[in-house]
């Protein structure tokens, strides 16, 4: 890997479920150490991109780089190898209800065998740390968490075992303003604490005019624009403008039943 | 020829499904050889399936006995052969409704339970989680019921045969007069190991059917809580039939003369 070779590289990915096209020549470069926000109305195929460059989904066409290496159609183990690499914050969390949340943010260390399980709770208290959670919050059951505890113990899941790669998909849905804020300085703080590159989807601007050094605005399958964050209200692009600024008229149709 | 499009189109559908089945079953079992394995899992799952089903099993063990029992002296009073009420229930709990009723009554129990936890973990990304945090979901979810299902069944089908036979005992020797030690004597005379093999292999066989129904519909539901209802039903209900199939297909390799 050179230093000019980006950490992810996507190139012409299509993805289509049955007839409804959702990527389509879909091409991003996300640079070793960047922030890079995708952002986009809903539905249209951000936590798709996201499930492609996992392996959860495999798209019909393209290609998909990690550190210079196609991920597409390798096999279990080298697929297990890449993953290693990633962490991911889910929209709503994902954490197991089965175990206690300790449990859970140390449940990649234990799948891999990093560490014993003594070991792997104090990891996992040690995260719950960094992300403002307490001791005593590392016996609770997720069930007993607020939707904000949620995602700060989802965030201390992801960035369990140091992984140089970080996915946030849609980090502030559901959350009230403050906590928003809360989340987003954590996601701040934490990617620049491990040193990780960061792709994040949202479509709150808040949000990702905080954490991104670079928004890419994906439209009807392709990425429409890309720059820096500073020159998003510049962009040039009448739909980056209609969205940014959450106007009802403008290139981009909503579909409405009436 | 219109009409033949909807039933084509339901006989493709069909076909689709059961080469699904098919491929999750020959994934799932071969999992099951290949480490790494979650010992934890399996033995909560053992708890679950073996130790929680036991009242459900004991209580439809111990009434279907003392139902056949009652219903057995009944018929056989018209041709004065009372005396085989013994040999009747001690062979229909030990080669058939031991092994069928627990089948069913946990089907119920856990066929449900299971194609709603997984069912549930896949609507909340759940099972995502897993594949991200490099665990192979079918052998963190799949293997440990299944190997639970097949090591369980049989224990409750052993419960159920003994718990079974002694509500027929109940009833012929407190409500129809038999004396204790004669019922107690032909119902030892008459039952062979092959009875009681025959139905433990049976569970075993349902275990698994029971198990991979409640897995298979779980892991595919989708669309929230309405897909994880559905799966819930379709767990409950295949598994049902599957078990009355497999029931009389082992019966035939096992009797059939």
């Amino acid at each position: 890997m050179t230093e000019s070779t980006p950490k992810i590289r996507l190139r012409g990915v299509d993805k289509a479920f049955g007839a409804k096209v959702v990527l389509s020549g879909m091409d991003l470069d996300v640079g070793v150490g960047e922030s890079v926000v995708v952002i986009g109305g809903s539905g249209t195929g951000k936590s798709v991109m996201l499930k492609c460059i996992l392996g959860l989904l495999k798209p019909e066409r393209g290609s998909i780089e990690v550190d210079g290496k196609e991920v597409l159609g390798i096999g279990a183990k080298e697929r297990e190898r890449v993953n290693n690499k990633i962490g991911m914050l889910f929209q709503g969390a994902a954490l197991f209800d089965s175990l206690p949340v300790w449990e859970n943010v140390a449940f990649g260390l234990l799948a891999q065998h990093l560490v014993s399980r003594p070991q792997a709770k104090e990891v996992a208290l040690s995260k719950l740390a960094q992300v403002g959670l307490g001791a005593d919050v590392g016996e609770l059951w997720p069930a007993e968490l607020s939707g904000g505890m949620q995602k700060r113990v989802a965030l201390a899941r992801a960035i369990a075992a140091d992984p140089e790669i970080i996915f946030f998909d849609e980090p502030t849905t559901g959350l009230d303003p403050i906590m928003a804020d809360v989340i987003n300085d954590l996601i701040v703080k934490i990617t620049r604490e491990v040193g990780a590159t960061a792709l994040s989807i949202t479509h709150d601007m808040a949000s990702a005019r905080k954490i991104a050094n670079r928004i890419a605005m994906l439209h009807e399958g392709k990425i429409i624009w890309a720059g820096p964050t500073s020159k998003i209200d510049e962009s040039g692009d009448a739909c980056v403008d209609q969205f940014i600024n959450g106007h009802a008229d403008g290139p981009i149709k909503m579909a409405v039943r009436a | 020829m219109n009409f033949l499009q909807p039933i084509g189109r339901i006989f493709l559908a069909f076909l689709a499904t059961a080469g699904h089945l098919i491929m999750f079953t020959v994934t799932a079992v071969g999992s099951c050889a290949r480490p790494p394995y979650y010992p934890r899992m399996i033995l909560r799952q053992m708890l679950d399936i073996g130790y929680y089903s036991l009242p459900v099993v004991g209580l439809t063990a111990l009434f279907a006995g003392m139902v056949l029992a009652l219903q057995s002296y009944t018929g056989f009073a018209r041709f004065s052969a009372e005396g085989a009420v013994a040999n009747v229930v001690v062979l229909s709990i030990t080669r058939e409704l031991g092994p069928v009723l627990a089948g069913l009554m946990v089907a119920g129990r856990i066929g449900a339970s299971m194609a709603a936890e997984i069912g549930t973990m896949r609507v909340t990304e759940q099972i995502d989680a897993l594949t991200t945090l490099s665990t192979n979901p079918l052998k963190y979810l799949v293997v440990p019921r299944l190997i639970a299902g097949l090591m369980m069944f049989p224990f409750l089908v052993l419960v159920a045969d003994i718990i079974g036979v002694f509500g027929g005992y109940v009833v012929a020797v407190y409500k129809l007069g038999f004396n204790a030690s004669n019922y107690i004597q032909r119902t030892y005379d008459f039952l062979q190991a092959e009875d009681v093999n025959s139905g433990l292999v049976k569970a075993a066989v349902f275990g698994v059917i029971v198990t991979l129904m409640g897995c298979y519909h779980g892991y595919h539901s989708k669309g929230g809580a309405q897909g994880v209802g559905a799966a819930t039903t379709n767990a409950v209900v295949s598994a049902c039939i599957l078990i009355l199939c497999f029931d009389y297909i082992l019966t035939e390799m096992f009797f059939a003369k």
